[in-house]
């Protein structure tokens, strides 16, 4: 288990004040212009030395997406955009650093900003999370005040500015340029890449979009040095990790652990295990309602990590465990998140528009055992048609889930089918 | 994708308060200039707090004031499911119903709404309360959870939300977040981790 000594969150429950003395005392803000004087390329090397892959759940090299950014200035200004549009479904982990660790957030801003030779950034905040925003305003004012940012931000020499910004309930901006339209004032439909953000993103400036945890992460890698933040889980799945542990466990929470922390010992040490002991266990969806589930066989063994979650057709995801016993129903718990990406889908892309409400239809009437068993075989046909074929990446999320109920969970469907159709009495 | 549109029944005008114009003001100003209409959704959304729901007037008010194209506007306000384009309860609960909550009884919560309530979108006859099934908010591990207006009640069961309701009705106190002991998002029962000074 994860020593506190390297945890890096040492207030994500809030136990403590969030406030700038209180953040001070954890270590924030500590000699954050030394760092920055170092230079840029330090910074964005220390970062690439710690093996960072980005939190927000496709897990890409956070120091070389910063690296892409352009060198020298063309006379466009440079801007970071923090991805604090947090609403995969069993992710709930931004929202506590917004909330008790705001200034984790910020100098990691300043530092990240400062390594892309950017002046600005803006926070992306979804827009249900209304007093998350209010609490990181407070932390932001606090520290132009302190002078921490502003003109020559912790007397650092650079000059950076942080504005809070805010959505208005839409899952899809916090696709990367989703949100940069977002933040133009527009409805929130991805762009077509190339031209990636980091040569045309906001305003047609350079732009790079970070997640939250990537982000507040920052500044005690480049404190602790990259190498202290390698040394901590296996190659290419380094550092630790927030973990987001919902569904059928006895004590549900959010937890910093280790990357590669086997599934199993993550629930039973800090979610009080699987309601009804292990062998209760169902499935667990082990990176949020993108990632397919993983039945308890592969449960009692996998590690919690990119590469061994691929290695078994998952992802890790933003790491929000989703855990399921033996009570679920599965065809419906699936059929929820389907509904869930047919009410997102942004409606830009034929096969993600008229898809996601496809597979929804289909599932709800599977769940009651009103469907053809060829039609199983129809609509794994259907995932692959959606999968790949939109501009991004949601019609990819909205067929994953469904081609891991079919991949693992075949027979129960068929069993439903053959049952024949389920009067349920009025809900 | 949902299709939302405009109400059927729309007042004559909008005007944003004195206070508010000053606010908006502040608003505009965070974006490099001619950008004016990245302020859009947040000044929406303070004519949605003004107003309690947001009007047609109210669109083309704020288009105006941003110099944009008024269908501009009007495609993220019914883009973004924030926007109510419909008038809302004044306590207006928002009920999470995605996997995770369901999992942990989000059907049980629906089922209190529509004894105490009625259907989605109806507003009680003293017009305090309405409610609406919407995706994931973004608290799962304090699940089943609600949003009513500003704030999150959360690690919610049938029982302490139908008295979460009826104190809202009344105008009763409450307390906002979790609903049982924990004070975020520890476990309950006692933390495993970060348990002495660091």
């Amino acid at each position: 288990m994860l020593r506190d000594e390297d945890r890096i969150f040492t207030n994500i429950y809030g136990l403590e004040g969030a406030d700038l003395g209180a953040a001070k005392a954890r270590g924030d803000w500590d000699k954050t212009a030394e760092l920055i004087k170092k230079g840029r390329d330090w910074v964005v090397d220390e970062v690439k030395t710690s093996g960072l892959r980005g939190r927000g759940g496709a897990g890409f090299p956070t120091g070389l997406k910063w690296s892409f950014m352009p060198q020298e200035n063309d006379g466009r200004p440079h801007y970071l955009v923090v991805n604090a549009d947090e609403s995969e479904p069993g992710t709930c982990k931004d929202r506590d650093i917004m909330r008790n660790e705001p200034h984790k957030l910020l100098e990691g801003c300043l530092l990240a900003g400062f390594a892309m030779g950017a002046h600005a950034c803006y926070i992306y905040v979804r827009g249900e999370f209304i007093r998350e925003r209010e609490a990181l305003q407070v932390a932001v004012d606090e520290a132009y005040v302190a002078g921490l940012l502003g003109k020559n931000a912790a007397g650092s020499g650079w000059d950076y500015d942080i504005y809070v910004h805010h959505g208005a309930g839409a899952y899809i901006c916090g696709e990367e340029t989703a949100l940069i339209e977002s933040l133009e004032g527009k409805k929130g439909m991805p762009r077509l890449k190339p031209p990636f953000p980091a040569n045309m993103g906001l305003y047609g400036c350079p732009t790079t979009v970070n997640n939250v945890e990537s982000i507040a992460v920052a500044p005690t890698i480049c404190r602790r040095g990259g190498a202290w933040f390698a040394g901590l889980g296996r190659e290419g799945n380094s550092g630790t990790k927030l973990f987001c542990i919902s569904g059928h466990v006895n004590n549900p929470c959010n937890v910093e652990e280790e990357m590669g922390i086997p599934l199993k010992e993550l629930i039973e040490k800090h979610a009080g295990g699987v309601r009804g002991g292990w062998d209760n266990l169902l499935a667990v969806i082990p990176g949020g309602s993108s990632v397919p589930l993983l039945p308890k066989e592969i449960c009692d063994t996998v590690l919690m990590d990119f590469d061994s979650l691929k290695d078994v057709q998952s992802g890790l995801g933003t790491a929000a465990v989703i855990v399921m016993d033996k009570s679920t129903d599965i065809i419906k718990a699936i059929a929820r998140i389907s509904h869930f990406y047919k009410h997102e889908s942004c409606g830009q892309c034929t096969p993600c528009r008229e898809g996601t409400g496809w597979m929804w239809r289909v599932l709800e009437r599977m769940a009651d055992g009103r469907a053809q068993p060829k039609e199983i075989d129809i609509l794994l046909q259907v995932t692959k048609q959606i999968e790949g074929h939109t501009i991004c990446a949601l019609g990819d999320a909205a067929a994953w889930p469904v081609q891991g109920l079919i991949r693992h969970f075949r027979p129960v469907i068929e069993a439903r089918l053959a049952a024949g159709p389920i009067r349920e009495a009025a809900e | 994708m949902s299709v939302r549109r405009l109400h059927e029944t729309q007042p004559e005008s909008f005007a944003f308060t004195a206070e508010n114009i000053e606010w908006s003001k502040g608003q505009i100003a965070k974006y490099p200039e001619g950008r004016q209409a990245s302020a859009v959704i947040p000044l929406l959304w303070q004519a949605q707090k003004q107003e309690g729901w947001l009007s047609e007037p109210a669109i083309r008010y704020i288009a105006d004031m941003l110099d944009m194209p008024y269908m501009r506007a009007m495609e993220v306000a019914t883009f973004y499911t924030m926007f109510n384009l419909s008038p809302v309860g004044e306590h207006f609960v928002q009920l999470c119903g995605t996997t995770p909550c369901w999992l942990r009884g989000a059907d049980d919560l629906k089922a209190v709404c529509r004894n105490v309530i009625g259907e989605q979108g109806d507003i009680t006859e003293d017009g305090k309360l309405s409610w609406l099934e919407v995706e994931c908010l973004g608290a799962c591990v304090n699940a089943p959870m609600v949003q009513i207006n500003d704030d999150f009640y959360e690690d919610l069961t049938a029982d302490s939300f139908e008295k979460l309701l009826a104190d809202l009705r009344q105008g009763n106190e409450v307390t906002t977040g979790p609903q049982n002991s924990r004070r975020g998002s520890e476990p309950e029962g006692g933390l495993t981790v970060l348990k002495g000074d660091i």
